[in-house]
């Protein structure tokens, strides 16, 4: 092989995360930058929601998926930005040394000084969840079903049971119903959605698909193709209620059972992973445990809207500039942890230095939640505390760290973030 | 006409074809589905066993130790992953060790070499994850794994290449005898041969039953498993076995030739032969019995679940040689349960050579070695990787990220010989679904290059053959006959 081509950041990934990273540590000064996507086209899993919804936050319109990520590709364009599609990374070196292949160079590898991860995430698949039953044809990932139909020009069934209330199998029960397909159901192994409210509305209400909260797939029928999908009842502990079996005649069962990072580059880098979110541990700048490998979007923690996205890939886009500039930032550690109700705050440590700009701790709650409160504690003392109407599993809860609160905590060894049932006295 | 119709390409099947390629003749191998493994060659233990659970004397105990002997060589000239892991048979009582010292003298008797009774002390040592109740265990040092399907595939690559015909989704209707020839009916037309092989797996008894007028009662007899990702290091560097019951040799937990976990079988006897769904309650039974072995079982790491339907002979031997109560030139292998994969190269030499024999066919001096299955680019240096890719840029590409598997090997997989020609296929000739996503990214791709290879429609391409299709129609085919149903 030839000598690694030397670069100053190497972003791995050309969807929403991966472009708003380049596009930052391109405004942050970096020239020598290269951004590598396994797919033909940039634009990442974007290219295939052609629903609308995208945007809100960022530029206060509602867009489809491929406007959204067009209007980062267009600001790519117009930086001159190196994306090169078609090149799928094969590993990431603990010395930022990066192997990728394609059909126009074969084997190819990099040097960088800085390396961003933004590979974003993958579907839990049928086997993951043992569902017993024929292994037939009909059975799909939300996400592949989504794929046949909005790039392939192709439906993959007829008559559709939806398991899970993520949010790409509610976009997909609508996008079935307005193709001619009859949804019959969605099931939700868990009390509550785990998906958007606006999607449980406008997916499946505004079209008489039933939700059916507690229930679970219990058996798949069919020999060649599927015929039918038995559901049940769960109780408290997520165990089928014999006799409340109901069955369902589907030719077609989609999967929108979750999400996973996809984090085997990360982890042959060395990058440290939580078990929690299945993404890389990360500081306040999102850079991993190893120096220079940053990590942002869903490779980092599943988003539930693609502008949270984009704004978490600016500062990890940013600090990958910086760092391959030579700036070390020094500074004291302070852990951040998961507190009651909270389920994987991101980033999980914070670097105090100089420099106080705003940090958003992400998470997710670990069930739905009324008229609860926030409450940020330093070494155990809230600092914080604010209400919320609802907090649910399905959407990110963002927790500003600003100035004012990070100044309060300057002192501390840990911060943490809790749901409460009372206000916390500051 | 032909000299030889084989039915069925399983791995008997293709072992028979591989033998009888060494001759003169034609030959072809008559499939119900769409492939070759479709059935329980494709979804068991993958064990090579060394042989020492069947009794002395069966037939049973004879294919087996001679197969497992042939198997590493066999392995190697195939190009097929086999890995001689060892085995250990767990004893948890006193009553288990009595099985032991039985299973070890029955071994002995059988011919089985390396085989010894090892204490507690030494079992935790050669394998830590080990249930620390164990008390004793046999240390079977011939054990093996194989991949299965890829014994088979590879068998009947090499059949193909040395002139066999096979012929697929041609269930068997009927078989008559007639002028001296068998004339074997099936929905691909009706195939006149000298001699007939049953290799039907558990179909066996149904065909030895249209030939022969002393039937043959076949047993269905389901075995599910649990498969985790290869990600996760499998607990056990050895097959661990339980001690054998009745209804077989119990639930194993063993790394499969690919490094993956495989936990299973449960046994239990069905009424269609053909039916390999899991369930629930046979699912809980393996991890509840696998507890024994490995108190941690942790199925976390699962990709897959999947069962088998074994081929279990009233008879309780297997059946090899010329059919007994039928006209001359009918031979089977019927009733081949556990240990038939170990048994298959043995079974696939002898009955091949019978069969030779009795129509005196040639030996033919033309017989072609193996040609070597593509190295998977997941297993190649970079020095190969980069090498692969100034050969052939589709290398370049990438179509299954789990298991690294490139559109350069998913082309030869259709390609070659006996090509695949579904997303099953495809899978099991280069691993392409086989990962964590099991499919996900993959099989959209896979379904194109299946398309332009096979130069079908998108709504052609099966999952496994049959109607299992997996796109119904277009959007405005689908769009239009919902309007039409308004």
């Amino acid at each position: 092989m030839n000598n690694p081509i030397l670069v100053d950041v190497l972003v791995i990934g050309a969807g929403p995360a991966g472009l708003a990273a380049a596009i930052a540590a391109k405004k942050a000064g970096v020239d020598n930058m290269i951004i590598l996507e396994r797919e033909d086209q940039p634009g990442g899993i974007l290219r295939q929601c052609i629903h609308n919804g995208f945007g809100l936050h960022r530029f206060k319109e509602e867009l489809t998926g491929p406007e959204y990520a067009q209007r980062d590709i267009d600001t790519a364009r117009e930086m001159n930005l190196d994306i090169r599609t078609g090149v799928t990374v094969l590993s990431v070196s603990e010395d930022k040394v990066v192997t990728a292949v394609s059909r126009e160079n074969g084997l190819q590898q990099f040097k960088a000084k800085a390396i961003v991860l933004a590979m974003g995430c993958r579907e839990r698949p049928r086997g993951a969840l043992a569902i017993p039953g024929a292994r037939c044809a009909g059975i799909y990932s939300a996400g592949t079903a989504q794929k046949f139909v909005n790039l392939e020009g192709y439906m993959p069934g007829r008559k559709v049971v939806i398991l899970g209330s993520g949010d790409i199998g509610l976009i997909m029960a609508r996008r079935m119903t307005l193709q001619g397909a009859k949804v019959l159901a969605c099931v939700e192994l868990m009390p509550y959605s785990s998906g958007l409210n606006r999607n449980i509305v406008q997916c499946l209400q505004d079209y008489d698909i039933p939700l059916y909260l507690s229930h679970t797939v219990i058996d798949i029928h069919g020999k060649d193709r599927l015929t039918g999908v038995t559901v049940a009842k769960v109780d408290e502990n997520r165990k089928p209620i014999p006799g409340t079996e109901m069955e369902f005649d589907c030719d077609t069962l989609l999967l929108s059972v979750g999400l996973i990072p996809e984090n085997e580059l990360s982890a042959g880098a060395g990058v440290e992973l939580s078990p929690i979110t299945s993404g890389a541990v990360v500081s306040d700048t999102l850079e991993t445990s190893v120096p220079g490998v940053f990590a942002c979007g869903n490779v980092l923690h599943v988003h539930d809207l693609v502008d949270h996205v984009s704004n978490e890939s600016f500062r990890a886009g940013e600090m990958a500039a910086r760092y391959a500039k030579g700036e070390r930032r020094t500074g004291r550690e302070i852990v951040v942890k998961d507190g009651a109700g909270v389920r994987g705050v991101v980033p999980q440590k914070l670097l105090m230095t100089e420099e106080k700009t705003t940090v958003d701790l992400m998470f997710r709650p670990d069930r739905v939640y009324r008229d609860h409160y926030l409450t940020v504690y330093a070494d155990g003392k809230a600092i914080s505390s604010v209400k919320k109407m609802i907090l649910t599993p399905g959407e990110m809860v963002v927790q500003p760290l600003n100035e004012k609160l990070l100044t309060a905590c300057e002192n501390a060894k840990e911060i943490s973030v809790s749901i409460t049932a009372e206000k916390a006295q500051i | 006409m032909y000299d030889v119709l084989i039915i069925g390409a399983g791995v008997i099947g293709c072992a028979v074809a591989r033998k009888l390629s060494h001759y003169q003749g034609k030959i072809a191998v008559l499939e119900r589905a769409e492939d070759v493994a479709d059935g329980a060659s494709k979804a068991n233990s993958g064990i090579v066993h060394a042989g020492f659970d069947a009794k002395p004397g069966t037939r049973k105990a004879y294919y087996n130790v001679k197969g497992a002997k042939m198997y590493a060589q066999v392995a190697k000239e195939l190009g097929v992953p086999y890995n001689p892991v060892g085995a250990l048979v767990l004893a948890f009582s006193e009553e288990d060790r009595a099985t032991i010292e039985k299973l070890y003298e029955q071994g002995i008797k059988n011919g089985v070499d390396g085989l010894e009774i090892i204490e507690r002390d030494e079992i935790l040592k050669l394998e830590p994850n080990t249930n620390p109740d164990v008390v004793c265990a046999l240390n079977v040092k011939t054990s093996a794994v194989v991949s299965p399907y890829e014994m088979t595939l590879a068998l009947s690559y090499h059949a193909a290449q040395n002139g066999v015909e096979f012929i697929f989704d041609a269930p068997v209707e009927s078989v008559r005898y007639e002028n001296e020839n068998w004339h074997v009916k099936t929905p691909k037309g009706e195939f006149e041969a000298r001699a007939i092989v049953n290799c039907a797996g558990v179909g066996s008894g149904e065909i030895h039953n249209m030939i022969s007028d002393k039937p043959l009662n076949i047993i269905p007899r389901r075995g599910e498993y649990y498969l985790l990702d290869h990600t996760v290091k499998c607990p056990f560097s050895r097959t661990m076995f339980q001690c054998p019951s009745k209804m077989g040799k119990g639930v194993l937990v063993s790394p499969t030739a690919h490094g993956n976990a495989l936990l299973g079988p449960s046994a239990e006897e069905v009424e269609d032969a053909y039916n390999t769904d899991t369930t629930r309650y046979g699912l809980d039974f393996v991890f509840d019995k696998c507890r024994l072995t490995w108190p941690k079982v942790n199925t976390r790491p699962v990709i897959t679940t999947f069962a088998g339907v074994r081929a279990h002979p009233d008879t309780d031997d297997f059946l090899i040689g010329e059919v007994s109560g039928a006209p001359e030139g009918a031979f089977e292998a019927a009733g081949i349960e556990s240990p038939g994969l170990s048994a298959a190269p043995a079974i696939g030499e002898e009955l091949g050579e019978m069969v030779a024999e009795h129509l005196k066919l040639p030996d033919t001096r033309m017989f072609k070695k193996a040609v070597p299955l593509l190295k998977p680019f997941a297993g190649m240096t970079s020095e190969e990787r980069a090498e692969a890719c100034k050969q052939d840029p589709e290398y370049g590409r990438i179509v299954c990220r789990c298991e690294v598997v490139t559109e350069a090997e998913i082309r030869d997989a259709i390609r070659r010989p006996v090509g695949a020609r579904s997303i099953d296929g495809v899978k099991r000739r280069t691993r392409a679904g086989m990962g964590r996503c099991q499919g996900g990214f993959c099989s959209p791709r896979v379904l194109e290059i299946l398309v332009e290879e096979l130069k079908c429609d998108p709504t052609d391409v099966t999952k496994s053959g049959g109607a299992s299709n997996l796109l119904v129609g277009t959007l405005s085919d689908i769009a239009k006959e919902a309007r039409g149903h308004e």
